[in-house]
């Protein structure tokens, strides 16, 4: 399988994936740590996939969303951003409310 | 190598010129930067579309240079 294939494997199997360095127990990174923080906060169970491991994926994702920085949150297939994307989303109560519109709060 | 707020600014207003920008150096290390960006180029677009022009005119540099930029654009 090609590193895009198993990206899209990743994305479309989880509803919640969060690409970052380090896993969602022991961040690596303060962007990661932030954007795991409140996916936390929100009670949400999602997949932490750790670039640090592998660095086709780290390359790939960067490709796949067109997008050059680790954090990246997916949901239901979706990109939604990075770190300050989503921690404002947040910060507006716009993430709680994609999250309940997804059926997933 | 680190970029410092001039290069940053000259960077992104060569591509986006009509950019009202605001750089802060959070730590003081010429690494860690946050950056307010107001276009007219960000109306009507989502807020991924306007990051994404901010990251193109870095030119690469975002990720890579440029460790750390959060950003928050609006549009005018």
């Amino acid at each position: 399988m090609d590193t895009k294939e198993k990206l899209k494997e990743i994305i479309n199997s989880n509803d919640v994936c969060l690409f970052m360095k380090g896993v969602p127990e022991a961040p690596q990174c303060g962007f990661s740590m932030s954007v795991s923080n409140i996916l936390k906060h929100l009670n949400i169970n999602f997949k932490g996939i750790n670039v640090l491991e592998d660095e086709s994926i780290r390359m790939g994702i960067k490709e796949y969303s067109d997008w050059p920085t680790i954090p990246q949150l997916y949901i239901k297939g979706e990109f939604v951003g990075g770190c300050d994307i989503v921690k404002e989303m947040f910060e507006k109560g716009e993430l709680k409310s994609l999250l309940i519109d997804k059926n997933l709060i | 190598m680190a970029l410092s707020i001039e290069e940053i600014k000259k960077l992104i207003t060569s591509s986006i010129p009509d950019a009202t920008i605001e750089i802060k150096d959070l730590v003081g290390d010429n690494n860690h930067y946050s950056a307010k960006i107001t276009s007219q180029i960000f109306n009507g677009k989502s807020k991924i579309e306007q990051h994404k022009l901010v990251y193109k005119s870095l030119q690469g540099k975002m990720g890579n240079e440029l460790h750390a930029l959060s950003i928050t654009t609006e549009g005018k």
